[in-house]
């Protein structure tokens, strides 16, 4: 057993370094009393290795585990999960590192590293999470590597990790491009994962958008083939509410079909959508989508639907037309339900509309009228309006005059319905921001919108933003230059913050690129790369085929230039070496600092047997390689055979 | 062949001094390296003997000095005196112009005196009355020092350390040799009755030989690896000096000249490396002397390539 050595302070630094890096990551997720727990095990760990000490009780350390254990089983219910095991995994990981004595101990731990930092990935996939783990998986490689070899200095030990990681990188691309992926996140995650996802609801009550206002998280990106339309016709299409309960709209009936029911028409711009995952279909593409979408559906309120919520980021390649007409015939039926109103709510606001109604020759007028009319009100748009009651248009229309968006549309098409036109609610995103780096659209939370749409007898639906008639810059240049006080926006929407934004720009490009390139690299994208390389629909024995073929040539790749780098080494050097390895087996190698005559002395010592034939050896080597003529390739290989025949038995 | 009248002077001479065959092997190496020797240990060891026998083998002009506290530079180099029937002032030179000086107990002399000799050693000639008058060839001192922390001793200054090639030890006898020499016959009678084994002509055939022993590229690259290991060494106080890697070069040469061998090993280097530094290297802490064990830690860090 060689293996019951103890490891020097250098391995066990190492150690320390690769636990501590591996474990800190999962801080974020970990409740603070396993964080104290890890840290403080770690500590204690990095004061006995300074002072020399020796472990605590073989008694002490089962007792912390068992505790622990009992505190995980305490705080999730069950050790079942990935959160559960995460936790009890990386206290493992400290008290293993507690316990270690020997460097067997030191291997246990290195490879209890690797799974949590695999573990990382659970929660997480950003660029920074794989930053960490590769930092953490260079300490502990590092840390075995230095197992093999304490001599080294740390930095040199450091450079050998980093130089075997660079030579598994090949073969890292290469199961990552050809091994056969998996639709969605590889691990089952449990029921509630999605609870967290943020986006606009299928609802809009007052409120319900300003909260959104608040939030700078990407809804979702857009990069355009070329130039992309003007900010007033950046509208994305989410939910659209008919229904209204006198605080609530809701969505109507609305029908699917695989085809949309319009004509495209206008202008056209191609771009490809990466949506984040937010827990729904509808894709909030921008208005009006073409058909050339498979599998998607056509609602008749012109949203577009995918078969299944977002539950992971996507990308759609999409085709829209902004100035389509929509809706130029539309059943009864659908014109009822679009001027259906509560009763006995905002009698105020009824009042208002027969009053812009009397006398308007058609519902061209009165829209005219209504806007006007609204203008004149004098309305201030803002992100924390006040509180509203039972009567909330009514409120807002005449009493405390401030908005956010969803009190604009509301009103509006209160004022429409009651006035007698078929009008209704359409929530979903508006502008977004080019992002100067990588040129795409970046659409946040905080770009969330509610605007109108409004039916007239041979124009069909036409698209009213109510919210434009008090607050044009929002639709123009975004939020920030609509509200009047910025301390309520976002960190990044504030302006004379451009360092910040500027820094934010470029790693929201690097993420987006991450997201598009490495996370984005589903079946589809793998069957696309393998047909651009002449591989049709492979099957999975072409993959492995493939995946064989290209291991195979990489070893050979690296194997050549290992060869190269041998080959640099002079014959006579490399006989020597050979000699040293040879006896190497026998306990003899020779020490770094051993001259041949030293070496040769030592040898014939050691085997009396052959004492003249080492003897020889080393002479020959030491005059060969010190002497004053030049080693003439000849002597050299007879002293290389020499060695190689040389026979220790 | 030169290198039989090494072996001629080595033989010879453990046959009067007992025991000590690698410092006696060291004393001439250092002699056909044409550099200073300096021995340090306590009295009675057998420094002065050293210093006799090699004189004798050699067939050199032999002097020995003792150095006091009240010795001056005059004393060592000699003094220019009125001579009345010239009507001129004559030099008379001192014990300094003999072929093989042993400067005993060169650490209780005053730092003047010892600089004259040291600056003689140096140049190999001596200034006196603005005349110069060149010491003869072969010209080699052996000096002995107590250990400095004898009372009454002016330490030798690094500068002036750095002038001697080699420093080496002779310590106590092992018991077998000290008992042949308690039983034998007295050392003085045996050196009196020893005739000449080489003639001075010799040494300088071995000196010239020494200087063209092969000195390999990869050697030199071993050298210098190793003055390196010392300057980058944070325990030490200095590294050892470009003048230091010519020293233990010449040193490895006349050593390898001594084993019959007509190239340098870095074996001959690790042999002489270690009296070579240990006068020149201090610890970085306390100023301390460096160690035998420091030295070969230093060898052992270094790759033989």
């Amino acid at each position: 057993m060689r293996e019951v050595r103890t490891p020097t302070p250098l391995q066990f630094g190492w150690l320390l370094a690769a636990v501590a890096a591996t474990v800190a990551p999962h801080a974020i997720e970990l409740s603070a009393w396993l964080v104290i727990l890890c840290a403080s095990l770690v500590a204690v760990r990095a004061a006995l290795s300074w002072r020399r000490g020796e472990p605590p009780h073989q008694l002490v350390i089962v007792l912390i585990a068992i505790a622990s254990g009992v505190g995980v089983k305490l705080e999730f219910g069950h050790f079942f999960g990935k959160d559960p095991g995460v936790a009890l995994l990386a206290v493992l990981l400290c008290l293993k590192l507690l316990e270690s004595r020997t460097t067997r101990d030191v291997r246990a731990a290195v490879l209890l590293t690797f799974f949590l930092q695999a573990g990382l990935f659970f929660d997480n996939q950003t660029p920074g999470i794989a930053a960490l783990a590769l930092a953490g998986t260079l300490l502990a490689t590092t840390t075995l590597l230095s197992l093999e070899d304490d001599g080294a200095r740390p930095a040199a030990q450091l450079r050998t990790g980093a130089v075997l990681l660079a030579q598994g990188l090949p073969f890292m691309l290469v199961l990552f491009v050809l091994f056969p992926r998996v639709q969605g996140p590889l691990w089952g995650l449990p029921a509630d994962a999605y609870s967290g996802m943020t986006g606009l609801s299928d609802s809009m009550a007052p409120g319900s958008i300003s909260q959104l206002g608040l939030s700078d998280a990407i809804a979702f990106r857009a990069e355009f083939d070329g130039v992309p339309p003007p900010p007033a016709q950046r509208y994305w299409r989410g939910p659209v509410l008919t229904r209204y309960d006198g605080r609530t709209w809701r969505p109507g009936l609305s029908v699917a079909a695989t085809a949309p029911g319009y004509e495209p028409s206008g202008t056209g711009y191609s771009y490809r959508l990466t949506l984040e995952p937010h827990n729904q279909p509808w894709l909030l593409a921008l208005d009006f989508p073409a058909a050339n979408l498979p599998n998607a559906r056509y609602t008749s309120d012109y949203r577009l639907l995918a078969e299944q919520p977002v539950r992971v980021r996507a990308r759609f390649d999409l085709r829209s037309y902004p100035a389509t007409a929509i809706g130029l015939t539309e059943t009864a039926a659908a014109l009822a339900e679009a001027r259906r109103l509560p009763a006995n709510v905002n009698p105020r606001t009824r009042e208002l509309a027969r009053e812009i109604a009397a006398g308007a020759p058609d519902h061209d007028a009165i829209l005219v009228r209504t806007l006007e009319r609204l203008r004149s009100i004098g309305l201030t748009y803002t992100l924390s309006p006040p509180l509203l009651g039972t009567h909330a248009v009514d409120e807002f229309l005449f009493d405390t005059r401030q908005g956010f968006c969803e009190h604009f549309a509301s009103a509006f098409v209160f004022l429409m319905r009651a006035a007698g036109v078929p009008a209704r609610v359409v929530t979903g995103y508006q502008g977004g921001e080019i992002n100067p780096v990588d040129r795409s659209l970046v659409v946040r939370q905080s770009d969330a919108h509610a605007w109108a749409e409004v039916w007239l007898a041979g124009r069909g639906w036409i698209r009213v933003d109510p919210t434009a008639l008090s607050a044009p810059a929002r639709i123009e240049s975004g939020l920030s230059a609509a509200l009047p006080e910025w301390d309520a926006l976002p960190l990044l929407r504030r302006p004379g913050l451009d360092w910040l934004r500027d820094l934010r720009h470029r790693w929201e490009a690097l993420s987006n690129t991450w997201n598009q390139w490495v996370l984005g690299y589903n079946p589809d994208r793998q069957r696309e790369l393998l047909e651009r390389i002449g591989f049709s629909q492979p099957d999975w024995r072409t993959l492995a085929v493939l995946l064989g073929a290209s291991a195979t040539a990489l070893m050979l790749l690296l194997f050549a230039w290992a060869f190269a780098q041998r080959r640099r080494y002079d014959p006579l050097d490399a006989a020597w070496a050979r000699l040293s390895r040879k006896l190497a087996r026998h306990g003899a190698a020779r020490h770094p600092w051993e001259g041949p005559l030293e070496y040769g002395q030592r040898l014939s010592t050691a085997f009396p047997g052959q004492a003249e034939a080492l003897r020889t050896i080393t002479e020959r080597y030491a005059r060969l390689r010190y002497g004053a003529d030049h080693a003439d390739p000849h002597s050299v290989r007879e002293l290389a055979r020499s060695i190689r025949r040389l026979n220790l038995k | 062949m030169p290198h039989r009248y090494a072996i001629r002077v080595l033989e010879a001479a453990n046959c009067i001094i007992l025991g000590k065959e690698r410092e006696l092997r060291l004393a001439l190496t250092c002699l056909i390296a044409r550099g200073h020797l300096l021995i340090e240990d306590v009295p009675g060891v057998g420094k002065t003997t050293l210093a006799h026998v090699i004189a004798r083998l050699v067939g050199l002009h032999f002097q020995r000095i003792q150095f006091t506290s009240d010795l001056l530079p005059a004393d060592i180099i000699g003094v220019s005196i009125f001579d009345r029937e010239a009507g001129s002032f004559r030099f008379h030179p001192g014990p300094i112009f003999s072929q093989l000086i042993l400067a005993d107990e060169i650490n209780r002399a005053t730092p003047k005196t010892q600089s004259a000799l040291l600056e003689a050693m140096e140049e190999r000639q001596v200034t006196a009355d603005s005349e110069t008058h060149a010491l003869p060839e072969p010209f080699f001192v052996i000096a002995t020092q107590n250990p400095s922390h004898q009372i009454g001793t002016f330490p030798l200054p690094e500068s002036q350390l750095d002038r001697f090639l080699l420093r080496i030890r002779l310590g106590y006898p092992d018991r077998n040799a000290e008992r042949a020499l308690l039983m034998g016959e007295d050392r003085r009678e045996l050196l009196e009755r020893q005739q000449p084994v080489i003639q001075p002509e010799d040494l300088l055939a071995l000196q010239q030989a020494a200087h063209s022993i092969t000195v390999s590229a990869r050697l030199v690259d071993y050298v210098q690896a190793l003055l390196a290991s010392t300057r980058h060494n944070p325990e030490l106080s200095a590294g050892l000096s470009p003048r230091a890697g010519l020293g233990l070069i010449a040193a490895a040469r006349a050593w390898a000249l001594t084993d019959g061998r007509d190239h340098v090993l870095p074996e001959d280097v690790q042999t002489v490396f270690p009296h070579v530094a240990a006068h020149r290297l201090h610890f970085a802490g306390d100023g301390r002397s460096v160690t035998p064990e420091a030295l070969g830690q230093l060898i052992r860090d270094v790759t033989v390539v």
